[in-house]
């Protein structure tokens, strides 16, 4: 369990972090809490040759709401799963994307693990990028060339892949304030500390995109239940929206299910979120 | 009052605690100075004849020291358990036979060098058919050992007992059932870590094992050294589970690495290391044949077993004979039949685990029994109520053959039925079936007899030795050929010394685990320490209490036979006047002695036979085939306990293992022996999370066969938590129409068991 030799720079500040990664290009890889990266290097799956760690930016891990109007919550990369899970701001405001990240790993991965650092990952079993995408939060990246918005839609492009570039950093997740909305996250495996076998975030908003329903482990990236989405707009009953739930979806099969098996989990699951989510 | 039975607090913990362990890879000896670092280059493939092993790019890596490859280890091979024939080199020389069979070892300065430099190794493999699973190697079609023409390790017991008219194929109702006791993981918190070092002609070794002793016949043997001339010393251990019995092989090169460089050579392998080349545990598949009346008797079983033994025939060879004494369990069925076969396999070497052979005996006719009594439509606990042997306090003997020493099992099973509520149990389950409820309730009941110290009667070494120093005026040191790694055994020995020398049980320290302190013990294993162990140092506390008493009688100008220890002050003194006596320490220094010692070796005369009876209860959602466990309640009888505390703690590791069975741990390779199940993130160990807060019901049938009155503990919990769980389960889905769901019962599985029989 010993990483591939590798390189290692602190930076102190993310203009100092964008410029590290420019000078090492893609061998470069972001350290934050290190939850999801060490493992893998542990295991020589992944053999980057500079660790940038950014783990000590201090005003990169904060949670506020917008000075304007306080609709949007903005969310500091840096944030750990736990800050998120315990901060009364996002309880009150966005209290599915607390709830989710008190749902993470176990107590040590709360509190080391980062909301970016699980984002930029692009993992399709974890559980904030579902959450993200139910509550159409947008993701604030920065790079040499300046900032950029990036809505969650557009951010996962495949497996472990993400639409930020390799000399980007990830700053700031800005979330929809849905305060009093109904919600509702199914988180199913079968040990308290195991990533989902399937996942399902629900959050029953009724603006211009209508409810969102965000799935875990349902294709090769995280995903949102499009056909669950639009059947719901539509006024389709909850039970016939959660019908479509595995539409548009590619479940892997793995030791822990099939792919058929995830489906149906899927469409369960999608049933259940949105009966609590509407009651 | 005796401390015996006391909760007293487990001396151990609070040096383990607070991180003062020393476990091997933190052993820091001078023998050890420069030791260089080995790490072993493993196989990728599962099956392929070895054309070569390129080691030249890796010696040009910095910090190596040397490296090498099988045909330059000349030892001779560790003969297959069983069958001799398959022997294991060391590292493999012509052939491969698992993925991680270690092919090539790479020495380095420093532990961080091993890996890059074992990464550049270059194994040119020939690939074979992989085989994999019972059925594929009966089938005989590809051999792992060419030469001996079988897979087939050996072969036990009646071959037609299933269909004989005398057995339960002759009977008013049959019941067979084919299930798999699938393989599992012994997952010790501390992974495999040895370290080997030459002082002069004598070798020294520091191992993570249950047994030093074991370790160092194996070295005597493997290296044909004077046994005087081999050290093995065990120091803490972080858990074995049955998988550190004895040595590994890459324990047994190290000493062969270390001469050949001329330095001290250490070990630590990684978890996946751990996962992939530990022997792993159970690995049988059982056909179960049941037969009885319609009243509910069961007259005759069969349970016939396909036993993997992975790539080279360890312990696990041997296991099915375990299985096969044990497969009557607890009930008085007069024809009991069995067949063993071993098959070799290209996946990881099969061993003990947590019960050893037991377990799967356990398993295989309690879902039987169970299975039975659905089909004749009776209660599961009635069918076991009907058929449970009587209780009996002169030896049993089964018609498997085992002889059990005492038992009341029908006492086992209305503790644990009254505990768990039964009737109102199963109460709530009608009304639950007659709601409809999509959440299941599922009950499920297991009796379980297990044999502890071995099939054969057993026997340990202890010694005892009172000196001058400490708090007390004296200090007790003892000797124990056990070899605990978690137990607590410390605490019980110290408790059982106290009560017979009236001396603190805190002046008093355990050495166990190097074979120059203790010769020719035997270590822990197979519940054993407790009975065994504790006796023979309780034997060496009464003779050194015999040798004070006599020299206080001298000393009290009084006649030996009249004079007393006071094992409430420690004092001895002439029976009838207390006021006149001589501590542990007067006796000491008016006899002019260093001090007092005595050594005692107890072997009984027969094993012991723990038993007991569990409840589980459980909650299936029939929609997703979730499983979670609700309550699990355990009567254990281990006969006198020493200590409850330290009764408990194994009981509750036992179950958790025992539940983990039942619903989470599986061991899992392709179809090319690729292990799937090599991380933690892949084998699902049972955490705290998953499991309820047991509910312990207490019982003490006395053994005759050692004076402690105890059997063992260590495996009970996982032997009889295992099938109740199971059958729990299974017990959810009867009213669907499912009749069986194989270990571990995963919510698939579950959700597929529902939905053929519904469909």
């Amino acid at each position: 369990m010993i990483p591939a030799p590798f390189d290692y720079q602190r930076a102190s500040s993310v203009d100092e972090a964008i410029e590290l990664l420019r000078q090492h290009g893609e061998d470069a890889k972001l350290l934050a809490g290190g939850h999801s990266l060490l493992p893998l290097m542990k295991l020589r799956l992944a053999q980057p040759s500079v660790l940038v760690d950014i783990g000590r930016i201090a005003d990169l891990s904060y949670v506020s709401e917008t000075p304007a109007d306080g609709r949007v919550l903005r969310i500091g990369a840096l944030t750990r799963h736990h800050d998120l899970a315990t901060s009364e701001l996002v309880r009150e405001q966005v209290p599915l994307l607390a709830h989710v990240a008190s749902r993470i790993g176990d107590p040590q991965v709360r509190h080391r693990g980062t909301i970016g650092g699980s984002v930029v990952h692009g993992d399709p079993a974890s559980d904030l990028p579902a959450a993200l995408l139910a509550l159409r939060a947008t993701l604030v990246v920065r790079g040499p060339a300046g900032e950029r918005s990036i809505p969650a839609d557009e951010f996962f492009t495949g497996f472990l892949e993400t639409a930020i570039a390799p000399d980007e950093v990830l700053t700031e997740i800005r979330v929809p304030a849905v305060p009093g909305v109904g919600w509702a996250f199914e988180k199913f495996n079968r040990r308290a500390q195991d990533w989902a076998i399937v996942g399902v975030a629900a959050v029953m908003t009724d603006g211009a995109g209508g409810p969102g329903v965000g799935l875990v482990n349902m294709g090769p990236q995280p995903m949102r239940a499009a056909g669950v989405e639009e059947a719901l707009r539509a006024g389709a009953s909850l039970g016939e929206a959660a019908a479509r739930a595995d539409e548009g979806t590619d479940p892997p099969t793995d030791l822990n299910g099939s792919a058929e098996y995830r489906r149906h989990l899927a469409r369960v699951l999608v049933r259940r979120a949105l009966e609590t989510a509407s009651g | 009052m005796s401390i015996l039975g006391t909760r007293v607090v487990r001396v151990e913990d609070p040096r383990l605690l607070t991180g003062g362990g020393t476990y091997t890879a933190d052993v820091r000896d001078p023998r050890l100075e420069g030791a260089l670092h080995a790490t072993f280059v493993r196989s990728a493939v599962a099956h392929g004849a070895l054309r070569g092993v390129d080691v030249d790019e890796a010696r040009r890596m910095p910090g190596v020291v040397d490296v090498v490859v099988g045909a330059e280890v000349d030892l001779p091979p560790v003969p297959g358990t069983v069958n001799r024939a398959m022997a294991r080199p060391y590292l493999a020389v012509d052939r491969v036979r698992f993925v991680g069979e270690p092919v090539a070892v790479v020495l380095t300065e420093r532990p961080e060098q091993g890996p890059d430099a074992a990464e550049l190794v270059v194994v040119d493999v020939d690939p074979l058919p992989p085989v994999v699973g019972t059925d594929a190697a009966l089938a005989d079609e590809t051999l792992l050992f060419p030469e001996v023409g079988t897979n087939l390790v050996a072969e036990a017991g009646a071959p037609d007992g299933a269909t004989a008219p005398d057995g339960p194929a002759g009977c008013e109702v049959v019941v067979r059932q084919r299930m798999v006791n699938q393989r599992l993981a012994a997952c010790p918190l501390e992974v495999r870590s040895s370290a080997a070092a030459w002082d002069g002609g004598r070798l020294v070794v520091w191992c993570s094992t249950q047994n030093a002793h074991g370790v160092h016949d194996a070295l005597v043997r493997a290296y044909g050294l004077d046994p005087a001339d081999v050290r093995v010393i065990a120091p803490d251990v972080g858990g074995g589970f049955g998988a550190k019995i004895g040595a590994h092989p890459e324990d047994l090169v190290l000493p062969w690495l270390a001469r050949r460089v001329g330095r001290p050579v250490r070990w630590v392998e990684t978890r996946t290391e751990n996962m992939t080349a530990m022997v792993h545990g159970r690995a049988q598949v059982h056909e179960v044949t049941i037969g009885g009346r319609r009243d509910g008797t069961i007259e005759a079983y069969h349970l016939d077993i396909v036993q993997d033994a992975g790539a080279y025939p360890a312990m696990g060879a041997y296991l099915p004979r375990l299985t096969q004494a044990m497969a009557a369990g607890t009930y008085a069925v007069d024809r009991v039949t069995s067949r063993s076969r071993v098959v070799v396999t290209t996946t990881t070497p099969v061993a003990s685990y947590r019960g050893a052979g037991r377990p799967e005996a356990t398993a295989a006719i309690e879902r039987a029994v169970d299975l039975f009594a659905a089909e004749v439509g009776l209660d599961p606990a009635e069918v076991r109520r009907r058929n449970l042997v009587p209780r009996f306090d002169e030896p049993h003997t089964t018609a498997a053959g085992a002889t059990y020493d005492t038992g009341d099992y029908p006492a086992a099973l209305e503790r644990a039925l009254a505990a768990a509520g039964y009737e109102e149990l199963r109460a709530e389950q009608a009304r639950r079936r007659e709601a409809g409820d999509p959440i299941a309730l599922g009950i499920g009941v297991s009796t379980y007899v297990e044999v502890t110290t071995g099939p054969y009667a057993g026997s340990e070494v202890g010694w005892v030795e009172v000196r001058p120093g400490g708090d007390a005026g004296v200090e007790v040191v003892v000797g124990t050929g056990a070899s605990p790694h978690g137990q607590g055994l410390a605490t019980a020995l110290a408790m059982l010394v106290s009560h017979h020398t009236g001396l603190p049980h805190d002046a008093v320290r355990v050495v166990h685990g190097d074979t120059d302190l203790v010769a020719g013990g035997t270590g822990t294993f197979g519940s054993r320490s407790l009975q065994l162990g504790g006796s023979a140092v309780r034997g060496a506390a009464v003779e050194v209490v015999e040798q004070a008493r006599r020299l206080a009688a001298e000393q009290l100008e009084a006649a030996a036979d009249d004079v007393v220890l006071d094992p409430a002050t420690g004092r001895f003194h002439v029976a009838g006047t207390p006021a006149v006596g001589r501590t542990w320490a007067e006796v000491l220094a008016a006899a002019g002695v260093p001090a007092l010692r005595a050594e005692h070796t107890f072997t009984a005369t027969q094993p012991t036979y723990p038993f007991g009876a569990h409840v589980a209860v459980v909650e299936v959602d029939t929609e997703t085939g979730d499983v979670r466990l609700r309550r699990l309640v355990a009567c254990d009888d281990a006969g006198r306990i020493v200590n409850p505390l330290l009764a408990e703690g194994q009981r509750h590791g036992g179950l958790a293992q025992g539940v983990a069975q039942a619903l989470y741990e599986q061991v899992v390779f392709d179809d090319d022996g690729n292990p799937l199940t090599a991380t933690f993130a892949d084998y699902a160990v049972v955490s705290a999370a998953e499991l309820p807060s047991f509910e312990l019901v207490d019982m003490e049938t006395p053994t005759f066969v050692n004076p402690l009155g105890a059997k063992g503990i260590g495996e009970s919990g996982t032997i009889g938590s295992t099938p109740a769980v199971h059958n729990a389960v299974c017990d959810a889905l009867a009213h669907l129409g499912v009749r069986h769901v194989d270990m571990p019962c995963t919510p698939e599985r579950v959700w597929r068991a529902i939905r053929d029989a519904t469909r």
